[in-house]
């Protein structure tokens, strides 16, 4: 049976695939579910819920930020899982948990996976745990039916890239530039990017490739997405939330950038890219 | 005189797992460049050329061996073992990191590297990384908290004048941790020609590995140098722990050995009080900086602030092969305060002539307590890992 990501990846057929991160509890943690269904609305296919972490050594200053910011909200595991029980109640997007291992081990890997099976989590990205030590948590998400999606990075060997694809599940998640997370400048990631992309292809043939790292605007998504299932964007949305938050409207706001982040333009507003590299079967 | 051998005790494992600790907790960037580190070391660790400019370098620059001196008055003090004390404080810049820093460096350098990153706490590590750098002429960042960088200036201005470039870190509780953190994302960032010093027995495989043999030179000339003093091992080893480096250097060739070895944490304001960096006394296994260890954490797996007199001692963590010699309880660890540190600091300065550092100081405190327990015929050797220069705007103070 396909599992919801799978589905959402076999119904995006003809467009690009958008996954969208936003750490849970931030800017507040009465906002995360009202967010994340609002993303939906707005063209999301995939939510990634950042589970904070003190020390997120993989992340650039704007998830630092977001994170510490949710912390000091009073973020925990357990109301994490009940911002994703109230989503599933109310949608059936493909939810996937991004967080470091130690708050997953301190809260017991046993009990991790029990209740992120029980609420409707559908994959994990667990940015410190390299495939040499997935083994810690890789029963554990067959058993509950999670999906374990790793990293490859435009360092990772061809070998370690076919290990990636056998032990992922969902999608494999390619880190556009070797670096933390943060937005970029577009032509930056891009000069490397098309190459690597390339190679991944060739040794990546069981998931979906999702992009990510560095994308900020409906074009940098374009251009870097072109050749592959989809994208992700986090920090430029993080930003956008902390340029407007908490001024009034400031969902809207947020949900209007989400809307052009997916279709290039603004919510009832009319499309400036009639025919587009966002097609994946004209592309390629 | 024994074979130091490690035919009985084989740590870590060809997975960087000293029993269930250590291991390669890092973004996949960084794998590769673990994978060539690891790589070049086993390569160098057989290469005599390697080992012979190694052993050049820490006896013509840093001024190798140190010596191992009997502290009489301390020993009159307590009236009861001997004790000698291993003096890292006459290693050039200080205090024992050097010896780390001059192998990785020849490391960097043997793999082309032609940037070096480094964190630093108390400095000192900052400092030996900075030394070797200019003595090999290298490009030079070292990670400072701000709040370190105030409570060690004097390293700040050494390193500065060394021609390193000290990068003030402002996130976090702004110490040694979050240091850390900065010095791995600038590594992940710039992996291709970027060569991470790391300053004690912790990050991922194989730097716990690799800086405890470069180290465990402290522990051979200690068994050597006693053996020559009193043709016999010592019954006691005591070494302050951090991080661990100083420990791990002077208990390894001891490990398959009858001595008694017992590592001293830093307390701060106590253990029961949250002010503390006790990390094995305190804390529960989990995952920092690239490895599975002991570590201060809350509830929620959210690293908590640790704190010490002592800028070095001052880290949530601890080397992953510490963790395991205290699981198995081959290694025998405590805590002293802040107050007992600096106890510790003023008795060795009016009864040897030797002000210590104050991570030094941790273990110079639990002499309190371990002498009175000790017979006259026994022999505690001290590792003397660093001197107080550094700390005398601290220590001042309280005096």
């Amino acid at each position: 049976m396909m599992n919801r990501i799978q589905q959402t990846f076999a119904k995006t057929e003809d467009h690009k695939c958008m996954s969208l991160f936003i750490t849970a509890g931030f800017p507040t943690i009465e906002d995360t579910v009202e967010l994340v269904l609002g993303f939906e609305k707005n063209g999301a296919d995939i939510i990634e819920l950042g589970i904070p972490f003190s020390d997120p050594l993989a992340d650039g200053p704007t998830i630092q930020y977001s994170s510490n910011l949710a912390i000091s909200n009073g973020i925990t595991m357990n109301k994490i899982f009940d911002m994703v029980k109230q989503i599933r109640s109310q949608s059936e997007i493909p939810l996937v948990l991004m967080g470091y291992i130690n708050p997953m081990l301190r809260y017991g890997l046993t009990s991790f996976f029990e209740k992120a099976q029980e609420v409707g989590v559908d994959g994990l990205i667990v940015p410190d745990l390299p495939l040499d030590e997935g083994h810690m948590i890789h029963d554990l998400a067959t058993t509950h039916g999670i999906n374990i999606i790793n990293l490859i990075a435009p360092n990772t060997t061809n070998e370690r890239m076919q290990l990636a694809d056998q032990q992922s599940s969902g999608f494999v998640y390619c880190v556009s530039v070797t670096g933390v997370t943060g937005a970029r400048d577009g032509s930056e990631v891009q000069k490397s990017v098309d190459q690597f992309i390339e190679r991944s292809k060739e040794h990546i043939t069981n998931n979906p490739i999702m992009v990510g790292f560095g994308i900020k605007s409906y074009e940098d998504a374009c251009n870097i997405s072109k050749n592959v299932e989809g994208y992700i964007v986090g920090s430029a949305l993080i930003e956008n939330i902390k340029e407007h938050f908490p001024k009034p409207e400031w969902k809207s706001e947020i949900f209007d950038f989400v809307h052009r982040l997916k279709f290039g333009y603004s919510r009832g507003g009319t499309r400036r890219l009639t025919k587009g590299s966002i097609s994946l079967k004209t592309d390629i | 005189m024994p074979e130091v051998t490690i035919e009985t005790y084989q740590q870590p494992n060809a997975k960087g797992y000293f029993g269930s600790y250590g291991g390669k907790f890092v973004p996949e960037t960084l794998i590769p460049a673990l994978v060539e580190l690891e790589a070049a070391y086993k390569e160098a660790e057989l290469d005599a050329s390697f080992q012979h400019e190694y052993l050049r370098l820490l006896h013509e620059y840093v001024g190798r061996p140190t010596e191992l001196s009997y502290a009489n008055r301390l020993t009159e003090h307590y009236g009861k073992a001997k004790i000698y004390l291993k003096r890292e404080d006459l290693c050039h810049t200080g205090a024992h990191k050097i010896n780390n820093a001059i192998g990785q460096i020849l490391l960097a350098q043997r793999m082309g590297k032609k940037r070096i990153i480094a964190e630093t706490g108390a400095g000192q590590h900052g400092v030996a990384t900075a030394t070797a750098c200019a003595k090999f002429g290298i490009e030079c960042v070292v990670y400072m908290g701000a709040e370190d960088m105030v409570r060690q200036k004097l390293n700040v201005d050494r390193m500065r004048l060394m021609g390193a470039e000290v990068r003030s870190v402002e996130s976090g509780s702004k110490t040694l941790k979050d240091a850390t953190n900065e010095a791995i994302r600038d590594w992940v960032t710039n992996v291709e020609d970027t060569f991470y010093i790391i300053g004690s027995v912790v990050g991922p495989h194989p730097y716990p590995m690799m800086v405890r043999n470069f180290h465990r030179i402290i522990g051979d000339e200690t068994k050597k140098q006693l053996f020559e003093l009193e043709q016999r091992l010592p019954d006691y080893v005591v070494a302050c722990v951090g991080g661990g480096s100083n420990a791990m250097g002077i208990f390894y060739p001891f490990i398959n050995d009858p001595v008694t070895i017992i590592g001293v944490e830093a307390g701060g304001l106590g253990v029961d009080t949250n002010q503390t960096a006790a990390t094995l006394t305190k804390g529960k296994p989990g995952v920092l900086h690239g490895s599975m260890s002991y570590l201060l954490h809350d509830e929620e797996g959210q690293i908590e602030l640790a704190h010490s007199i002592s800028a070095g001692l001052d880290y949530p963590g601890i080397g992953p092969e510490h963790a395991h010699l205290f699981d198995t309880k081959r290694v025998s660890y405590h805590a002293v305060t802040d107050a007992q540190a600096l106890e510790g600091v003023r008795l060795l300065s009016r009864l040897e002539g030797i002000i210590p550092a104050l991570e030094t100081a941790h273990a110079f405190a639990w002499l309190e307590e371990l002498m009175p327990t000790t017979k006259k015929d026994e022999i505690v050797v001290v590792n003397c890992s660093g001197r107080g220069d550094k700390d005398m705007t601290t220590i001042s103070a309280y005096i």
